[in-house]
């Protein structure tokens, strides 16, 4: 192995801070100390904490790499602030991510410090000045907390002042440090004094020298050490002065700099750029500060005359309120980077007039603003919601130049076409909305064909419209077979676009193994939103598509040997076994709930205002890729401020739906007399007729004393006596349609996506909600549940409601008697497709058990003999059979 | 005692799976956590696990000796809440010591039952388990006071310093400070075992670190970052550095390869049996599991793999199997100097 690890100094806060050659001098803010910024003393004083931690995040804004902590002052009882104060900025995600220096004379302060910091600390500082035994039991203590130590060039004698005496006391503390106490290098720091210049007395006028020499001097002995040091001492003679001191901090940094400082306590807010320091003034100061033309204090006293001169240049923070003042151009970018539609219209339009032909406008200003957005998108300085936002903006844009356009009868967009697609039989195209969203944002002409898209059609469309690149998505399992048989027919027509694959149920592994080998041209699988865009990228690029591919189809071959070799160790109970294993109820002492009616009821126009509370958030946040629970999510550090807003937007918006009655709720609940046959059917007698429900069981192998479940175990068997009840339900979301097609004309892809995303919400809300009745009142079997809205999100209810589909019962086609015994179509209000999706797609069903023991599993892996049974039960061909249960046959 | 170190150079070493799970499966009684001695004990002591090691040894040892059988070559004390910070929820403060010792008995006594019984010479180690206590020193248990801590550094490093002393004192052969979820707890751990040996002047066993990576956001519950964390803990010097708990393989693997990247020492991971199911049950197969590691055993991530959450003697097993004939990670070369950029 090449890997090697580098003898590099590291502090940590939240997050790293790693000292690489490369890495430039390291701003220590200095602002949160009590001898150094009186604003700072008379909040800690007053104990002002809160205001206080301010001025620590200010300096972190300022770009402080490292914040310094001193609470030396005679008034204040130094252990008790410096524990509240480094306890509070703990808790300060933006403030803690950066490193603590803990910065006191006294020992005992800087480990009250030590005791509250869980990142890697400096201490600032230990020193010999109290001699050597002193000097090791601190170095000893700092690094049993694991904390990088200043030492500062201090000894019995003293403070050394020149270059000498601070190359000999730094070397002998290394010395003690690295062979007495156990330090690495990297951790040492030393602090070789800086002192004030220009005092006026000339055995002052060479310190500036020393300090830099010294540095180089110790770099070159030790060179895994850093040195730091306390800049403003230095200008400490013209105090009031700022506009002098920051010349001076420049000019001096830029020369210890060189010599091998490494880091220094500044005010990070203020630093000139010394190129930008006004040459007069750098002139002198690189006089004062290397002693130069300075006999008889000559220098100093021409720094001085000229600091008389200048009035201290307050600095005014000129905040751009004023884009609107801004080129054209500017403003395009601006609106799109901020998401503002409010002027786009006027903006454009001036654009238009600016530029000979209105596709100018799409492609110079427009598509450099966008640029922009996907600049920032992909380096994670955006989100998801804005970019969305981003490309409203841009499609309002294009919309007002759209008529311009065609008046001129050009081609609207040579940009290359990505056609996409939601398979047949699926409904779901929120992800794949985010998609075609995401690439229209990077220039990409997108034909998006809707959902329930059989092959032919798309691939006739792809045809029709040229499209360089094809996508595909689908979120339940059916679909992905269904994205084989697509990539089996591009073959079959000798198609040339490649191919893309997303959706929730689809991986790179499925893809790798069953569609890759399908299709020659390229096969990708696109993990998200954002991923599309550099994929797509790379396989339009001419240049980048041969290696692209390849190195594609090595990983996917790879993968795909992968898996064949590593088919799961084997252990599986026949079925039989398996059937003996079952779920062990007692059943002597069980007596089951009689539900309050039997049959189907409906539930129509059910109040959205009670399924409201019923919503889980998370999943919404999810739609939009932004991770994180709820409600912790809203005040995150990366992502708060953008949930937050969605959240409010999706308020609002759910207001209005209510209001507006934009959507109607619609839900059936029933219950049959069912009893198991003591295996895996479940009889309902419906009224007289009978319905057989099948369920499979798990067969792998399990634990001792673990079952081997099926749904079938948690209904009382025929032979035990005992009349036993079995539930189903269906809910949906009626009524999107007309909105969606709304938000589409209005190019509102944020506000159609968000109301998809509620709509989805709202059913698995009304699921919930009609799950509690259930339990408490139609059937009645846990009628004192006071469950709260986070337990029932984690199930900790009595009772389960799984869907024909999902891991407990992974066959779709028992849906057909779910619907027919809740009265199809006409009762549900939803129409089941070909491959079993539910329309609306905001629909959800299930059985309902009321077993105490009844709980979720996945069936997993079936073997062939449970395979050969089910079908004789059903009455189905076996390649009906693998055809529906592919996913759990191995 | 044969060096652990030793046996890392040679092979990848298998550390046991869960103990609470295992525990589960004797669906103990509270009668049973009492035993006869504490049968009158005020409060509740059904759920205090680490208290079978004092009140029903044998089954604590059984379960070692399973995943000894299993194929294990580390096990872990029952002592993962066994310091007096912890036990306070059970009124034992007083009890933490004679735990930990009895603990760490029980262990080496099953190491040497198995040997016996089954003829092994493969060196066997037992690690002395040092939890995260259940409460911590960055974050602040009320919301409106984010200033205010439950308990200080110092009583952190009492009661940690009083649980090394009696793992130490029953025999561990290293210790072991796991699913680290505030890393200043740790850093008290890292400080109690320091000074412990500094004050007893007893040979300083190895000492292995695991963090818990608890979410996709890929930082510790106390907010750090898997870098950040690694820098904070290095001053341990630590026999190993690695992750554990809260997330299984799947979400774990790139993490581990990070770490395997950076740290300087042995990399472990023992991740849970998967992500819980819908109710809260870790169901991840054996081989799954034991499939994962294999893999980031081929690539080199690892030197000490396990289970933790949800994991049992089967996966175990599987694993141990799996990583049998591969080569451990090689410890990257550790420059001393600076070479010419």
């Amino acid at each position: 192995m090449s890997l090697s690890i580098k003898p590099y100094s590291r502090f940590s806060g939240l997050e790293p801070l790693i000292v690489r050659p490369e890495t430039n001098f390291i701003n220590v803010g200095e602002r949160t100390n009590v001898t150094g910024s009186k604003k700072f003393a008379r909040l800690i004083r007053e104990n002002k904490y809160e205001e206080a931690l301010s001025v620590a995040r200010q300096q972190v804004e300022n770009g402080a790499q490292i914040i310094d902590v001193n609470m030396d002052d005679a008034l204040l009882d130094g252990v008790h602030a410096m524990t509240t104060f480094i306890n509070l900025l703990q808790s300060e995600p933006d403030i803690a991510k950066v490193p603590v220096m803990l910065d006191s004379s006294k020992f005992e302060i800087i480990e009250a410090g030590l005791k509250c910091v869980q990142g890697k600390c400096i201490v600032n500082s230990i020193s010999m000045k109290e001699g050597e035994a002193k000097f090791i039991e601190h170095a000893r203590i700092c690094h049993m907390y694991g904390a990088s130590a200043i030492v500062m060039a201090f000894d019995e004698k003293g403070q050394a002042d020149t270059k000498e005496r601070k190359i000999e006391i730094c070397h002998r503390a290394y010395k003690i440090l690295t062979e007495q106490v156990g330090y690495d290098p990297q951790d040492i720091i030393f602090d070789p004094n800086i002192f004030a210049l220009a005092t006026g007395m000339e055995e002052h006028n060479n310190y500036g020298v020393d300090f830099i020499e010294a540095t180089r001097e110790i770099k070159r002995l030790m060179p895994l050490t850093k040195i730091s040091g306390g800049v403003s001492n230095l200008s400490f003679s013209f105090r009031g002065n700022d506009h002098v001191r920051e010349a001076m901090h420049s000019v001096f940094l830029f020369h210890a700099i060189k010599a091998g400082m490494d880091m220094g306590i500044v005010n990070a807010g203020q630093l000139v750029v010394y190129d930008e320091i006004e040459p007069q003034l750098r002139e002198l100061c690189e006089d004062v500060i290397l002693n130069r033309n300075n006999e008889n204090n000559e220098a100093t006293e021409k720094l001085i005359a000229f600091a008389e001169t200048v009035k201290a240049k307050g600095k005014v923070e000129v905040k751009d309120e004023a884009w609107r003042n801004n080129s054209v151009e500017e403003r395009l970018k601006h609106a799109l980077v901020n998401g503002i539609t409010d002027y786009i219209d006027t903006d454009t339009e001036e654009a238009r007039l600016k530029y000979s032909r209105p596709l100018e406008v799409i492609e110079g200003p427009l598509m450099a603003g966008m640029s922009v957005v996907g600049d920032l998108f992909g380096a994670g300085k955006m989100f998801l919601p804005q970019v969305v936002k981003s490309a409203r903006v841009m499609k309002k844009s294009v919309a007002w130049l759209t008529p311009f356009i065609e008046a001129e009868k050009q081609e609207a967009s040579n940009a290359p076409t990505i056609l996409l697609a939601t398979v047949k039989g699926d409904v779901h195209d929120i992800g794949k909305n985010i998609v075609g969203v995401v690439l229209g944002c990077n220039g990409y002409n997108i034909v998006d064909l809707g959902v329930m898209v059989p092959a032919d059609k798309i691939l006739d469309e792809a045809e029709k419209c040229n499209a360089s690149i094809i996508g595909l998505s689908g979120l339940i399992t059916p679909s992905l077979d269904e994205m084989v048989h697509v990539a089996h027919e591009m073959k079959r027509r000798n198609m040339k676009q490649p191919l893309l694959i997303g959706g929730a149920t689809t991986s790179r592994m499925h893809t790798a193994v069953k569609i890759a080998p399908k299709y020659d041209e390229g096969v990708v699988h696109v993990l998200d939103a954002s991923r599309s865009v550099t994929v797509a990228g790379s396989l339009l690029s001419k240049e980048q598509k041969p290696e692209f591919l390849n190195n594609i189809n090595k990983e996917y071959q790879k993968l795909k040997e992968d898996f064949e070799n590593k088919k799961p160790v084997k252990q599986f109970l026949s079925f039989a076994d398996a059937q003996k294993n079952k779920a062990k109820i007692d059943w002597t002492n069980y007596k089951p709930a009689v539900p309050s009616y039997t049959g189907a009821k409906s539930f129509d126009n059910y109040d959205l205002n009670e399924i409201r509370k019923y919503i889980d958030w998370q999943p919404f946040f999810i739609a939009w890729e932004l991770h994180g629970k709820f409600p912790a999510i809203l005040s995150d550090e990366k992502v708060g401020v953008e949930a937050t807003k969605l959240y409010h937007d999706a308020n609002a918006m759910l207001d209005q739906i209510i209001k507006e009655n934009w959507l109607t709720a619609k839900g059936t609940a029933g219950f049959w007399p069912a009893n198991s046959n003591g295996k895996d059917t479940v009889t309902v007698n419906n009224n007289g007729s009978t319905v057989n429900l099948e369920f499979l069981r798990q067969q792998i192998k399990k634990a001792e004393g673990q079952a081997n479940s099926s749904l079938a175990d948690f209904i009382a068997p025929a032979e035990t006596n005992l009349q036993d009840y079995i539930g189903a339900f269906t809910v949906t979301i009626q009524g999107i349609e007309e909105h969606i097609k709304r938000f589409e004309a209005a190019h509102d892809d944020y506000s159609k996506i968000t109301l998809q995303a509620l709509a989805d919400r709202l059913a698995e809300g009304f699921a919930e909600l009609l799950h509690e009745r259930t339990r408490k009142e139609f059937w009645a079997y846990a009628k004192n549940e006071q469950l709260s809205n986070e337990d029932l999100i984690k199930e900790e209810y009595t009772g389960i409601r799984p869907a024909p589909g999902y891991p407990a019962c992974p066959d779709h086609t028992e849906k057909y008697k779910l619907f027919s015994l809740l009265g199809g179509e006409a009762s549900t209000g939803i129409h089941l497709t070909e491959s079993l999706a539910m329309y609306p797609a905001a629909s959800v069903c299930g059985w309902y058990f009321a077993h105490p023991e009844s709980k979720y599993f996945g069936v997993g892996k079936i073997e062939k003999d449970q395979l050969q049974d089910y079908t004789e039960r059903k009455g189905i061909s076996m390649e009906e059979a693998t055809r529906w249960l592919r996913p759990v046959l191995e | 005692m044969s060096d652990i170190r030793k046996e890392l150079e040679k092979r990848i070493l298998v550390i046991d799976g869960a103990m609470g799970t295992m525990i589960q499966r004797h669906k103990l009684t509270e009668a049973d956590y009492r035993g006869e001695r504490f049968k009158d004990w005020a409060s509740d002591l059904k759920g205090n696990n680490d208290l079978l090691c004092l009140t029903n040894p044998d089954i604590i040892k059984g379960i070692h000796k399973q995943y000894l059988a299993a194929g294990a070559d580390i096990i872990e004390t029952n002592t993962f809440n066994a310091q007096r910070i912890s036990l306070a929820d059970y009124h034992m403060e007083e009890l933490a010591y004679e735990i930990n010792l009895a603990a760490a008995k029980i262990a080496k006594q099953a190491v040497a039952e198995f040997n016996a019984k089954t003829n092994n010479t493969v060196p066997k180690f037992v690690a002395g388990a040092i939890g995260p206590m259940n409460k911590t020193l960055s974050l602040s248990p009320d919301v409106n006071n984010p200033g205010f801590r439950a308990m200080s550094f110092d009583d952190a490093l009492s009661a940690y310093y009083e649980q090394v002393k009696g793992l130490v004192d029953g025999g561990v052969d290293l210790l072991l400070i796991e699913t680290i979820f505030d890393t200043l707890n740790a850093k008290a751990a890292i400080f109690a075992i320091k000074k412990y040996f500094q004050d007893s002047n007893k040979p300083e066993l190895p000492v292995s670190i695991s963090g818990t990576i608890t979410d996709a956001s890929g930082r510790t519950l106390s907010g750090q970052t898997l870098e950040a964390f690694y820098i904070s803990v290095m001053h341990a010097k630590p026999l190993s550095v690695g992750l554990n708990c809260a997330l299984g393989a799947h979400e774990m693997r790139p993490h581990i390869e990070e770490l395997s990247e950076m740290a300087s020492c042995y990399v472990s991971a023992y991740p849970n049996a998967g992500l819980p199911n819908a109710m809260g049950e870790y169901d991840e197969r054996p081989e799954d599991t034991g499939h994962y590691l294999e893999e980031w055993a081929k690539e080199g991530f690892v030197n000490i793999v396990g289970g933790c959450c949800g994991t049992t003697p089967d996966h175990i097993k599987h694993i141990a199997d799996h990583v049998k004939n591969i080569k451990p990670r090689a410890i990257p070369l550790v420059e001393q100097e600076l070479s010419a950029e």
